[in-house]
């Protein structure tokens, strides 16, 4: 307890470092997701070919391997940018390729009736997607799009190792100081806990409520 | 694409001119976005001589393979320790008895929730643990719990019939399980097995973060020296299709497997597919 009390200020730091990680990348990752999603059901070819590759090759990249590309790389190409918004480039395109799939297969989940009633009364691809499809995929993808955020929290704490400041990264400061190193991550891992379990419920309860319209 | 084509009708003349330009419109764009990297490329010196002049030296290929093996090793140790740690906590939460079934719970619960850096880091800096062992008991620790999972809601998907069956001629409930569920299981568990070992594989880049001398390590060492002026991007052009190429060979495999056991007369009838993530919520690539 006394880890905790003496470093409150530490601990909380890195806690909001984490929570603005989070929240910032998850909305990213969202509309990059919606957007390449989007792509691949799209039929314009070259789009769905673009939504395609970017999934594969994302979902196939360890994200310390996108770390080190984004934070050390961009900088050769003459883009400097704080290291948060790196992580949070990092952290938004590697989410968004689960994102997409995702929000595909709930796509798929809508009848196929949905999508032929609503080009029968004349609607575009985007009215129909947008207005008919999407709204009802909605429900059968809050619950996928809820452990992927969850992950997405879990990931943050990478961002740490490349200079950015959040809850992992409090260790090395704490251990100077000469604290506990057991309880130090005891107080960490409680940290991500309620990280995590807040998401959770975040989502429980955007699924109950989307359930009640069924 | 059954369902996407429900999305839109059969274009007509207009509409194909329209799909047209607007395929035209996004070729552009991505031509557009390609080109202003290979311009960067050149623009900032990346395929001089210099930079690309470590990798002919021997030492150098030596140490990228090195890291390349010393990925396969931690991603190998992984496969050892997690399916049986896996096997072993799926019986436990299978289990006839209370105890065994809460604590295994709780133990597979935890390491599920908990971000798997912060484990390894704990079992690095706190126990003080080598880093290849920090590694692999991280990674065997996050990925046999989700293996748990997996093989649990493998074997809960067998046919009830199946079960009964087994016990309504006199075998005991070891018996049923090794004789009879785990085998019809298997099958249809391993496309979900071999994809969460892509999981594992692309996590043991987390070594990196802990000076195991891994692939990328390897990189890193070659694309920091100034010897070779800063090789940074040659070292990615490198690295990266080897890493993708690896994660992608996987889960083809995965694919593979999958197509093939839905084709295979043997098994039909057996059990679906299963799924980890429709049971628990936590789809297993989604770390």
């Amino acid at each position: 307890m006394k880890v905790l009390t003496d470093n409150f200020s530490i601990y909380w730091h890195g806690f909001l470092g984490t929570l603005e990680l989070t929240v910032v990348s998850a909305v990213l990752a969202l509309l990059l997701g919606v957007l390449t999603a989007s792509f691949r059901v799209s039929p314009v070819r070259p789009l769905r070919a673009f939504g395609t590759g970017w999934v594969t090759v994302l979902r196939n990249t360890p994200l310390t391997l996108l770390f080190f590309v984004v934070v050390l790389g961009l900088p050769r190409f003459d883009i400097v940018l704080p290291f948060f918004t790196f992580a949070v480039l990092a952290l938004g395109c590697y989410t968004s390729a689960f994102v997409c799939e995702a929000l595909r297969s709930g796509i798929n989940t809508v009848p196929s009736g949905q999508g032929e009633a609503a080009r029968s009364l004349g609607m575009t691809f985007g009215q129909t997607l947008g207005t008919v499809v999407l709204p009802q995929a909605y429900r059968s993808v809050v619950a996928p799009i809820g452990s992927v955020m969850i992950a997405l929290a879990k990931n943050t704490a990478i961002a740490g190792s490349f200079s950015v400041v959040e809850l992992l990264g409090t260790y090395r400061t704490i251990n100077e100081l000469g604290y506990s190193i057991l309880w130090t991550f005891v107080w960490i891992a409680v940290g991500y806990l309620i990280i995590t379990l807040a998401i959770s419920a975040i989502f429980n309860l955007l699924e109950r409520r989307a359930a009640v319209s069924r | 694409m059954t369902t996407s084509s429900a999305l839109y009708d059969v274009p007509g003349p207009k509409a194909l001119a329209r799909h047209r330009l607007y395929g035209g419109l996004a070729l552009l764009v991505i031509a557009a976005l390609i080109g202003w990297v290979v311009y960067m490329l050149f623009h900032t010196h990346q395929f001089t001589y210099q930079k690309w002049m470590p990798f002919e030296y021997r030492g150098v290929q030596d140490l990228l393979l090195r890291g390349l093996g010393n990925t396969l090793r931690a991603f190998a140790w992984t496969v050892v320790f997690a399916l049986p740690f896996g096997a072993l906590f799926a019986a436990g939460r299978l289990s006839d008895h209370r105890a065994v079934r809460w604590f295994s719970t709780l133990v597979v619960e935890f390491f599920r929730a908990m971000p798997l850096l912060v484990m390894i880091f704990f079992i690095f800096v706190a126990m003080k643990v080598q880093p290849l062992w920090a590694l692999v008991a991280g990674l065997t620790l996050y990925n046999g719990s989700v293996l748990a999972e997996v093989f649990r809601a493998g074997v809960l998907a067998v046919p009830k019939g199946q079960r009964e069956a087994a016990f309504a001629l006199g075998l005991r409930k070891t018996q049923v399980m090794t004789y009879i569920l785990v085998p019809q299981a298997n099958r249809a568990m391993l496309p979900t097995i071999i994809s969460q070992l892509v999981v594992a594989l692309k996590d043991t880049s987390l070594g990196f973060l802990i000076t195991y001398e891994e692939f990328l390590h390897a990189g890193k060492l070659i694309a920091t020296n100034l010897d070779y002026d800063l090789p940074f991007i040659p070292v990615v052009i490198v690295i990266v299709p080897v890493y993708i190429g690896m994660c992608l060979l996987l889960s083809w495999l995965a694919r593979w497997v999958e197509k093939r056991g839905r084709r295979s007369p043997k098994v039909r009838g057996g059990a679906p597919i299963a799924k980890a993530g429709v049971v628990m919520g936590l789809p297993p690539e989604a770390q």
